[in-house]
């Protein structure tokens, strides 16, 4: 069962851009719009070395992450070939220009991914 | 609705490349059919000499393997000769019978060898060197024989020589013509090859012509007969005297072949349009390409018509050509022979194994050919393809790239002689062998390729030389970046350059105008593309262009320096590096009120806040009460400045006013890439100006202009371009010139990039030469800059969007009964 809750209106996000909202746990969601009024809801996160997602530059289905350009997908998440790995999706629907998100499913899920943290650290 | 019927006849690597190409951009229009002569999926044809030297195994050079023809749901006929193609029924008939009807038809059915016509060709023992049978057949006599023949000294003959000796015969070389590979070398460089050659046991006779075969018990070849009446002992006689286009097919079914099936800029036959041609089989415009770079180009055009889209031109290519001997370093270009009007520098060191020659026609490289030291060969070829004359670095030229100032990683320059575990791309830590293994593994053929795999050579780039030589010995000797232009990116065929000239010659003033007027692949672009379009417009058209934040870097619609963890760094402008205790003060207060964690002076004598939230933002810009740095954006960034005059014993000008009055005169000023000034008070250049885009020295006299220099991934000393007299020159000098760079540079050039490639003869010419055309540009500068606001405190004029900087506020989560 969803329990669908209002986060903001379409017209809150920029026309291929992003906002953030914060949860209580856990990373950011980022909410992705394209050029008309479709909305996509990723975790604030890339798989690669955990930017932003919501700060990069948004196409028309995916966003280039702003760390290291990977592009990761806005329908499913996924890192574009030959890049791999995979960003948690949140279940989103658009109702009369306003966004939707799934309170549960906001408040329960990827609570145990990290943010990328400053310091030397080798490669991965 | 039913797909329609591709049917390839020729399974081999140019007809199977532009099936991959085809599938990447139209997966579902197709049903494919393959037809392929030899028992084996696709493989790789460049590398059967490593396979006959024993240094690969034919299941290391399987470009793809069953599996993959299965997955792309293609039919597959290996060992099945096409015999007949019936144009009117649109069908293909195979040797055995079998029947394939088509809506569409690809040629790719290669080259044969030349053999030549001589008594005894017939006979047990004599092969030709094309595919995967022969080189076993030369495996097996090597184990079987002694004595080898190998008619013909190019390419091919040679690599066949190398192999058989490798696997222990006695191996002699037959060639009629005066030098080896005489298409490729002039003659001392054929003769030093020779030499090298002989010294590893391979025996040579040259301007020897072949007169027949000569049978011995049991009908084997047994001796080789020259026409001078001598003999060589022969169990195995390999005829390697040339290919020719494989057209036999065509031609019987009546399209229009001279020395090759004739195809059109769009790789369609010019007699049957249904009819594509690719690969060694197509003439196009005179030529039959044997080589690895023009065929994948060709692929690439061709499927594009084949996806129905229309688009893209195959304009020719130029090749080089490197010998796969492990140990023999050749390279060759171009037009290597000299003539009148031709210039030539030689190197000549035949005790050290060494020669090298470049042929330059017009102050341009038009030709290069090396044995021993071939290091450079990659760049001489870049050098050619682009027609960049070489007036300016003709002194160097000679002794390679790593002399006019790049000195490559760890001043690596060969990567033959690097160890698996070096470090090729010291950014994101790829080793050799990683690079190796993926070009081997993944069967990459191009720089692009190895970038998007291996991430080597994709961040600062400066390791591209030490990547294009593991391209060119990993995946084969003919690697060669063929395209005379470089498209934008993925979304388009078109340049940087066409894209600049098209929204100032059609007046484009929007980037969905631009992708709609100029057939952009992608409905809104991509993160390269759209920050280029971008800045084109806005800096063709100011004021009239608007700016569209959305597609900007994260940096320059933040306005702040994203880092690693995703917060921001903020440095103020402090105008010529000079600050005061008042603005200290109001730094150091927001240090605490805001808790950021480091304070670093940067090497632009200015200060940097790192690890500001983004939230906290335009509070730090409110309280600091700076202005912008623009440290985040392609921008002007510093003007470094010395003391100069006012305090220095040594100051001759007052550098740091000049320094002031620049910064002053050119922040908020937007260019292809960041901008970087420098103004030093006397020659000492405390300032360090010779690596600035504009470094400004004082002179008694006056002031020194430089410009396009360049400290970052490879340190390039700017060039002098003027002396003025008085500090309204300078600035008007320097402005012009940067804004030149604005108009005619391409997105993510920096200075030194745009004056190399439009020459500072150009630039001298329209700044020095032309007084009203410099004051033009200088008032176009003006007129560009004039109320751009500041974007950390006029965020309306700026469009700041500032929701970006406040999180939604996520719903409570579920509670009982909720």
């Amino acid at each position: 069962m969803n329990r669908w809750t209002v986060v903001c209106l379409v017209d809150d996000i920029p026309r291929l851009g992003a906002r953030r909202v914060a949860r209580e746990r856990g990373l950011p969601v980022a909410l992705f719009r394209g050029a008309g009024d479709s909305v996509h809801a990723l975790l604030d996160r890339c798989p690669h070395r955990g930017g932003p997602l919501s700060q990069g530059i948004v196409c028309a289905d995916g966003v280039a992450c702003p760390l290291h350009n990977w592009t990761i997908g806005l329908a499913d998440g996924c890192a574009r070939a030959p890049d791999e790995g995979r960003t948690p999706t949140f279940a989103c629907k658009v109702e009369d220009g306003k966004v939707l998100l799934d309170a549960d499913e906001l408040a329960h899920c990827a609570l145990d991914l990290d943010a990328a943290a400053i310091g030397s650290c080798r490669h991965g | 609705m039913k797909k329609s019927k591709l049917v390839l006849v020729g399974n081999g690597m140019a007809g199977v490349r532009t099936l991959e190409e085809l599938l990447k951009i139209a997966p579902d229009l197709y049903e494919i059919t393959v037809f392929g002569a030899e028992p084996h999926p696709n493989y790789n044809r460049i590398l059967l000499s490593p396979v006959l030297a024993g240094e690969q195994t034919v299941d290391e050079i399987i470009l793809n393997p069953l599996s993959w023809y299965e997955d792309n749901g293609i039919t597959l006929h290996t060992a099945t000769r096409v015999d007949r193609i019936d144009r009117v029924r649109r069908r293909v008939i195979a040797a055995d019978g079998s029947e394939c009807g088509y809506d569409r038809l690809l040629l790719a059915t290669g080259s044969k060898p030349f053999i030549l016509p001589v008594p005894g060709r017939d006979l047990a023992g004599v092969i030709a060197y094309r595919d995967i049978a022969d080189t076993r057949a030369m495996i097996d006599a090597a184990t079987r024989y002694r004595h080898a023949v190998v008619i013909g000294g190019g390419l091919l003959g040679l690599e066949a020589a190398n192999g058989l000796m490798r696997r222990g015969m006695q191996v002699t070389v037959v060639h009629l013509m005066p030098w080896l590979m005489e298409r490729q070398l002039d003659d001392v460089a054929g003769r030093l090859l020779q030499q090298a050659l002989e010294a590893r046991g391979i025996r040579f006779r040259i301007g020897a012509r072949t007169e027949s075969l000569i049978p011995g018990d049991g009908g084997r070849v047994t001796a080789v007969r020259l026409q001078d009446g001598s003999e060589v002992p022969a169990d195995l006689v390999v005829m390697a005297a040339g290919i020719q286009p494989n057209t036999a097919l065509a031609e019987a079914a009546g399209i229009h072949c001279s020395r090759g099936i004739v195809v059109s800029d769009t790789l369609q036959t010019i007699t049957d349009p249904r009819i594509y041609a690719v690969g060694e089989c197509a003439a196009h415009r005179g030529i039959a390409y044997g080589l690895v770079a023009p065929l994948f180009e060709q692929g690439k055009v061709c499927a594009t018509h084949l996806a129905q889209f229309g688009i893209g031109r195959y304009g020719g290519s130029q090749t080089s050509t490197k010998l796969k001997v492990t140990g023999i370093d050749l390279f060759s270009a171009g037009d290597f022979m000299g003539g009148q009007g031709r210039e030539e520098i030689v190197l000549s060191d035949p005790y050290g194994g060494v020669y090298k020659k470049l042929v330059i026609e017009d102050d341009r490289l038009i030709g290069a050919c090396m044995v021993g030291d071939t290091v450079d060969g990659a760049w001489y070829f870049k050098l050619l393809r682009e027609g960049r004359k070489v007036h300016d670095i003709r002194d160097r030229l000679m002794f390679g790239e790593s002399h006019i100032g790049d000195a490559g990683h760890e001043g690596h320059t060969r990567a033959a002689q690097m160890a698996d575990g070096d470090e090729i791309c010291g950014c994101n830590g790829v080793s050799k062998g990683a690079i190796c293994k993926a070009i081997k593994d993944r069967g990459l053929f191009t720089l692009e390729e190895v970038r998007r795999h291996t991430k080597a050579s994709a961040s600062c780039g400066s390791c591209t030389g030490l990547v294009e030589q593991l391209l060119m010995f990993t995946a084969g000797g003919d690697y060669s970046a063929t395209p005379r232009k470089k498209a934008m990116c993925g979304c388009t065929e078109l340049s940087h350059q066409d894209v600049r000239d098209a929204i100032r010659s059609e007046q484009l003033l929007t980037i969905d105008g631009v992708y709609d007027r100029l057939g952009w692949r992608t409905p809104n672009g991509c993160a390269s593309c759209r920050p280029a379009v971008n800045y084109y417009l806005i800096s063709t058209w100011p004021r009239l262009a608007r700016d569209d934040p959305q597609s900007r870097f994260v940096n320059e619609r933040s306005h702040a320096n994203i880092q690693k963890d995703g917060r921001y760094s903020v440095i103020p402008r402090m105008w010529g590096g000079e600050t005061t205790a008042d603005e200290l003060r109001r730094i150091a207060d927001a240090v605490d009120k805001y808790k950021i964690p480091t304070v670093k002076v940067t090497g632009g004598q200015r200060i940097d806040l790192l690890g500001v939230k983004k939230e906290d933002l335009p509070g730090v810009w409110k309280d600091i009460g700076m202005p912008s740095g623009h440290a985040y954006a392609k921008a002007l960034r510093t003007v470094k400045t010395c003391v100069g005059s006012e305090w220095c014993r040594f100051g001759t000008q007052d550098s740091t006013q000049m320094g002031k009055d620049l910064e002053r005169a050119l922040w908020r000023m937007y260019a292809p890439h960041k901008v970087k000034l420098a103004v030093s008070g006397c020659p000492r250049n405390c300032a360090e100006a010779g690596i600035k885009d504009v470094g400004v020295i004082g002179v008694d006299s006056g002031w020194e202009i430089h410009v396009a220099g360049n400290g970052g991934i490879k340190t390039e000393v700017a060039q002098f371009l003027c002396k003025v007299k008085t500090a309204a020159e300078v600035l008007e000098y320097s402005g012009a010139f940067l804004q030149l760079y604005r108009e005619q540079g391409w997105y993510l050039e920096r200075t030194v990039h745009y004056v190399n490639r439009v020459g500072l003869d150009t630039v001298k010419a329209l700044i020095l030469d032309d007084a009203a055309g410099r004051k033009a540009l200088w008032d176009r500068l003006q007129f560009s800059l004039d109320g751009e606001p500041d974007p950390w405190f006029e965020f309306e004029a700026a469009q700041v969007d500032l929701r970006q900087f406040r999180a939604l506020a996520a719903p409570a989560a579920a509670t009982e009964g909720a």
